[in-house]
């Protein structure tokens, strides 16, 4: 018997020979367990990511087995590290290159508030340029906080509802960033 | 300015080429940490750099720093200061260039090391010092269009221009 | 630059163009390429897969360290210096701690220097461990990474044991440590010489005489000792060149005078020297730990901080019940404590090189100007230069064998 957990099934009818289920349900379920994670990392915390990809915590057990370095192919953009103010439109660049549903964790405190930093030349915090989904506490977190903080993205996304992101409210939200939602 | 006696003897054979070599435009301290200080001129520096690296005894090969201080209420409000390393006599110096002005102006030391180019250019960023004769004086740290050089004593250290944090909550 | 770059270009195979209908391609490198391990910007430009020029612009990470030094008590400048080296902030903390205690002439007692030294070398194996990990991984070897990573993982454990933290440790305290290690530290310090030794082995066994990984990284970005001292390189890349600088034994300090270990040097500076060297240097490092272990049995046991009242904080159980802790712990903390009006430079050997503190000090609170020399700000600086005439993928092996610290670079 192996040993390998199955992901949990979503509530549905269950029968002989069938399962059903809603739609959003059931998308939600393949998104959040194989969400490809983009590392942004710049500081302290990507050695914490790098341990957390590493052979004792393994990110890919969530799913995140392959970091996708081209913001196209990715679902999930872990922010990692102070992000200077000449930094900024990279990250901002980088999100807007991503194709939804796309997803942000701010990891850190310096991604989610400019954390030690308040200085002249770092952004306070990365919610100024772009919208975040999950922040994860700490200078650097920890490997397991990352970890949490990933499988609390996953909450979220196994429970987004397949239209969300054509909703005038996701557009607005878009557009008090400046981003074209196309 | 009142100068105590060098004691280590390394440094006063160095002192007393260097008083041959340049008289009168050079003084030396020597500190309670055992480093001699050497005051220079901006007119002076780069030869006195280029005798102390080129020597054959001295040999002051790696230029192990440079950098500025800012005393805004002194005369000459800006002081460049080189660390040199000789790597054969293990021995550590340290010069300074009190210099004013505005902007503040100094010969580049990237002709006798290009490893200083860099350092001039972190320099140039923090205090606006122009290092004249290097070749790419640009900002190196911050954008380019930060129009004020942060490192001054004026310049403070939060953004001006954050209107989220209100100094009621701050306590001032 | 353009004059240094003919100039470093000469004793490598500089690439004729023959066809003059090659059109020269600019590329943009970063700032967030994944090769490039952090954020380092480059534009090259290329003709076919070699680069003919470059520059480097840095800066992305910028945090103003110096700026927010002048705004803090002593003590409050360690967190600052954890996020230098990120990959080995013990090294940068005890360097600071050195350097106000070389301010203050504190002395410090030798089984706390002994302590210091083991974790001090500690983290440079972690730090080389980085290194030559993300070389294997740059080359295309992944598993030589993941055997290292999980020693990385047992000396954050010794961390956490020592401070409780992992990655920017804010280890110890001026004029000390904030506790002893205990039992459990020691031991894992003593687990970790038993087991990383096979693991180190293995790893070597894997990459040392690996074709591939030759064929890759020899002969790669060679520099000569005139050039890297032209540059002030400084460090493990600088010993690659044959330049036996080392601030350990060039400058003591922490009783690493008394501790036998070589200096391992490589003769021609390039990728796979650096790479040797580090090796061996984590080799060394085992060698000075496990001789400070010896040592520190020798030396009266429970000491762990010097006996300098006006700056080290007092056990928090004492300022709760006593009064004259109280006092001093008030004073501490508000910085009403008397230092001298003085400069000090107190430079160690960090995981990439010398790290220096310029430390200008007037007597008030916080230092009046504190100016960090780091070492991959100063080593990166070459590598534009360098880069001319040289395939990208051996340009990015370069990078990484650099081992540039975003952190460290842009302050």
């Amino acid at each position: 018997m192996s040993s390998i957990k199955l992901a949990e099934a979503p509530p549905g009818v269950e029968g002989a020979g069938f399962f059903a289920t809603s739609l959003d349900k059931a998308v939600g379920l393949a998104r959040a367990n194989s969400l490809w994670p983009l590392p942004f990392a710049t500081s302290c915390c990507g050695i914490e990511f790098m341990a957390t990809m590493g052979s004792t915590y393994d990110l890919a057990r969530f799913g995140a087995e392959r970091p996708s370095f081209s913001p196209r192919q990715a679902d999930m953009l872990l922010v990692m590290g102070t992000i200077a103010k000449k930094m900024a439109p990279v990250l901002r660049q980088v999100y807007i290159q991503m194709a939804e549903p796309r997803w942000v964790i701010a990891v850190g405190a310096c991604a989610s508030s400019g954390g030690i930093f308040d200085t002249y030349s770092v952004l306070q915090g990365i919610d100024e340029i772009i919208p975040v989904d999950v922040y994860v506490p700490g200078c650097p977190p920890r490997p397991e906080a990352i970890l949490d903080g990933v499988m609390r993205l996953q909450d979220i996304v196994k429970d987004e509802r397949l239209n969300r992101r054509n909703t005038p409210e996701y557009k607005a939200l878009l557009a008090s960033y400046g981003i074209d939602a196309d | 300015m009142e100068l105590m006696p060098i004691k280590n003897p390394v440094y006063v054979d160095l002192w007393e080429q260097i008083q041959q070599q340049f008289p009168s435009v050079v003084s030396a301290q020597e500190d309670d940490y055992g480093m001699l200080t050497l005051y220079t001129s901006k007119e002076q520096i780069i030869a006195v750099l280029r005798f102390l690296k080129k020597d054959k005894h001295w040999q002051f090969i790696h230029l192990t720093d440079i950098t500025a201080v800012h005393y805004p209420l002194e005369l000459l409000p800006f002081t460049v200061v080189y660390h040199l390393q000789s790597l054969v006599l293990n021995l550590r110096i340290r010069l300074k260039v009190a210099i004013g002005g505005e902007p503040p102006e100094i010969p580049s030391a990237t002709t006798l090391w290009p490893g200083a180019n860099w350092m001039e250019r972190e320099t140039y960023d923090f205090f606006g010092i122009q290092f004249l004769g290097h070749p790419d004086l640009r900002r190196i740290l911050n954008m380019d269009e930060l129009e004020a050089f942060p490192m001054r004593k004026e310049y403070p250290l939060e953004d001006p221009n954050r209107v989220d944090k209100k100094d009621l909550y701050f306590g001032r | 630059m353009s004059e240094h770059i003919s100039e470093i270009s000469t004793n490598k195979p500089v690439f004729e163009d023959n066809d003059p209908q090659d059109e020269l391609i600019t590329l943009n490198i970063g700032p967030t390429h994944p090769a490039t391990h952090g954020v380092f910007q480059n534009v090259v430009q290329m003709d076919g897969e070699r680069i003919v020029s470059g520059v480097s612009t840095i800066g992305y990470i910028h945090r103003a360290f110096e700026k927010i030094a002048e705004h803090r008590p002593f003590y409050q400048i360690t967190p600052l210096t954890d996020r230098l080296n990120y990959c080995s902030a013990p090294i940068n903390n005890m360097g600071w701690h050195m350097t106000v205690e070389k301010l203050l002439k504190i002395e410090i007692p030798k089984r706390v220097q002994y302590m210091r030294v083991i974790v001090m070398e500690l983290a440079r194996i972690a730090d080389h461990i980085i290194c030559n990990g993300i070389l294997g991984v740059d080359t295309g070897a992944f598993s030589g990474f993941l055997y290292l990573m999980q020693e990385r993982e047992f000396i954050y454990e010794i961390f956490e044991e020592i401070c409780g933290a992992r990655l920017t440790t804010n280890i110890g305290r001026i004029g000390g440590f904030e506790r002893d290690f205990n039992e459990i530290a020691f031991a894992k310090i003593e687990e970790f010489l038993e087991r990383f030794p096979p693991v180190l082995t293995e790893f070597e066994s894997l990459f040392n005489r690996n074709r591939i990984f030759i064929e890759r990284t020899a002969g790669v970005a060679g520099v000569t000792p005139e050039q890297a001292l032209e540059y002030s390189w400084s460090g493990p890349i600088l010993r690659a060149t044959g330049v036996d600088y080392d601030v350990r034994v060039q400058n003591p300090y922490c009783s690493y005078e008394e501790f036998e270990f070589d200096v391992p040097v490589g003769t021609n500076g390039d990728v796979y020297d650096r790479y040797l060297v580090r090796n061996a240097e984590m080799w060394e490092s085992l060698k000075i730990i496990e001789q400070a272990l010896v040592k520190i049995k020798g030396e009266p046991t429970g000491v762990f901080h010097a006996e300098v009242p006006e700056f080290y904080l007092p056990p928090k159980e004492q300022v709760y019940t006593n009064m004259e802790a109280l006092i001093y712990h008030f004073k501490i903390v508000m910085g009403e404590i008397d230092t001298p009006k003085a400069e000090v430079y107190h430079a160690v050997e960090g995981a990439n090189g010398e790290l220096g503190f310029y430390l200008v000090h007037d007597g008030g609170r916080s230092p009046y100007r504190l100016h960090f020399r780091r070492p991959s700000f100063v080593n990166y600086q070459m590598f534009a230069p360098m880069s001319a005439g040289m395939l990208l993928s051996d340009a990015i092996l370069n990078m990484s064998s650099l081992n540039v610290i975003a952190g460290e670079l842009d302050a």
